[in-house]
């Protein structure tokens, strides 16, 4: 099973949702870190590195030689990341997203494809937790082919709980796709509210089911509340506001370490999923 | 020979606009017959990214020698530079001020881009 924990907001508490869950799972569990720009799900685990990959994607390589020019490629690429100037064609690399259209439309077969480091995959061994963590090189800005392979390391055979990045574009949804159910995190305040619409009515658009966990809640205002009765929307669990809570982790501490109270609240959050897959 | 300003407007009182990639149009200039020809650039002015680079492609097709502008980054001035258009930056206010200064040679070309990309 695959348990995306998203939000349209960032900063609610994702991170927070991914690791104390994957720390109350039963038994052998894996967590992808799928929040590229910056993983931080690995703060909270102590454990080893298994394994570090370097991640790249397909991008055009010219061959000066052959190029006539003919700007086929360039007309063709929505992104402008090939230009034709001077006779040649010229790729811009950081711009590309990899779909190859301009090799297969060369009439005189001078682009082929070449692997651009786009930033690593890490995986890390925390006990029962595995730990696969996409981290984006500085300067690259393509997310999604990075979350794709950080995905694609995953097992099918191990359950699978993928902290997403925050908000509603592409990197999100690439990193939401394929989940059996989305937990969309968020916090009691207007950006809170205004930010888990979107992210609703994203998850419904992709017809993925998905329930509501509040943050922080007993601070702020009922307008989350009354938003998820209002559209029977499922609230399956409500982390209450506590500065104790705060301060562990800010000390890189697992909430369902340090407070027996939360333990018992993420097992819970856990039993319910479970009820929610066996039906 | 043609020389390409960034402007909105389609005649040489018109204000030159300081952007090259996402300039709303370029008056083409052209020195042999002293006509004037509008380019709208409207397509990269909403493009999502690339719209300089695709910009300086177009004025390559053009024919384009040299371009006036206000500034120009790294990616544009690369694909300027090798259709061998020369790129003059200069902050005066119309069209005309921009072509009487180049003409009467007080603009230099630039050497590079004067502006960083926005993909660094």
């Amino acid at each position: 099973m695959r348990l995306a924990v998203a939000s349209g907001k960032g900063g609610t508490g994702k991170t927070t949702v991914a690791v104390n869950l994957a720390r109350v799972w039963n038994g052998p569990v894996q967590l992808l870190d799928c929040d590229v720009e910056s993983p931080n799900a690995g703060l909270f685990l102590k454990g080893e590195t298994l394994a570090t990959e370097i991640a790249g994607m397909p991008v055009p390589a010219v061959d000066e030689a052959l190029c006539t020019g003919c700007g086929i490629c360039s007309a063709f690429c929505e992104y402008n990341s090939i230009a034709c100037a001077g006779g040649t064609a010229m790729v811009f690399p950081e711009m590309c997203r990899g779909c190859g259209g301009c090799a297969m439309l060369c009439p005189v077969k001078a682009i082929t494809e070449r692997e651009h480091r786009i930033g690593v995959i890490e995986t890390l061994g925390a006990g029962d937790i595995t730990l696969i963590r996409g981290r984006l090189d500085v300067g690259a800005a393509m997310a999604p082919p990075l979350i794709r392979q950080v995905k694609l390391r995953a097992s099918s055979e191990l359950p699978c709980i993928i902290d997403c990045p925050p908000g509603t574009s592409c990197p999100v949804i690439t990193a939401m796709k394929g989940s059996d159910m989305v937990l969309l995190v968020t916090e009691p305040t207007p950006f809170g509210l205004n930010d888990l619409e979107l992210a609703v009515e994203t998850v419904k658009e992709l017809g993925m089911p998905f329930g509501v966990v509040l943050n922080r809640s007993g601070s702020g205002d009922r307008r989350v509340h009354e938003f998820c009765s209002s559209r029977g929307i499922s609230l399956l669990m409500e982390i209450p506001d506590d500065r104790r809570y705060a301060e562990a982790y800010s000390r890189g501490e697992l909430l369902a370490d340090s407070f027996p109270g939360l333990r018992d609240l993420f097992a819970g959050l856990r039993a319910e999923l479970e009820k929610h897959f066996d039906s | 020979m043609k020389i390409a300003f960034t402007t909105s407007g389609k005649t040489l009182d018109s204000p030159l606009n300081p952007r090259f990639g996402r300039a709303p149009g370029f008056l083409i200039y052209d020195t042999d017959d002293r006509s004037v020809e509008y380019i709208s650039n409207t397509q990269n002015y909403n493009a999502a990214q690339g719209a300089g680079i695709q910009s300086a492609q177009n004025l390559g097709d053009a024919g384009v020698s040299a371009v006036v502008t206000g500034h120009c980054g790294p990616k544009a001035y690369s694909v300027l530079a090798r259709a061998g258009i020369t790129v003059y930056n200069t902050s005066l206010a119309t069209v005309a001020e921009a072509l009487e200064a180049l003409q009467k040679g007080e603009l230099s070309p630039a050497e590079g881009p004067d502006r960083e990309g926005h993909w660094q």
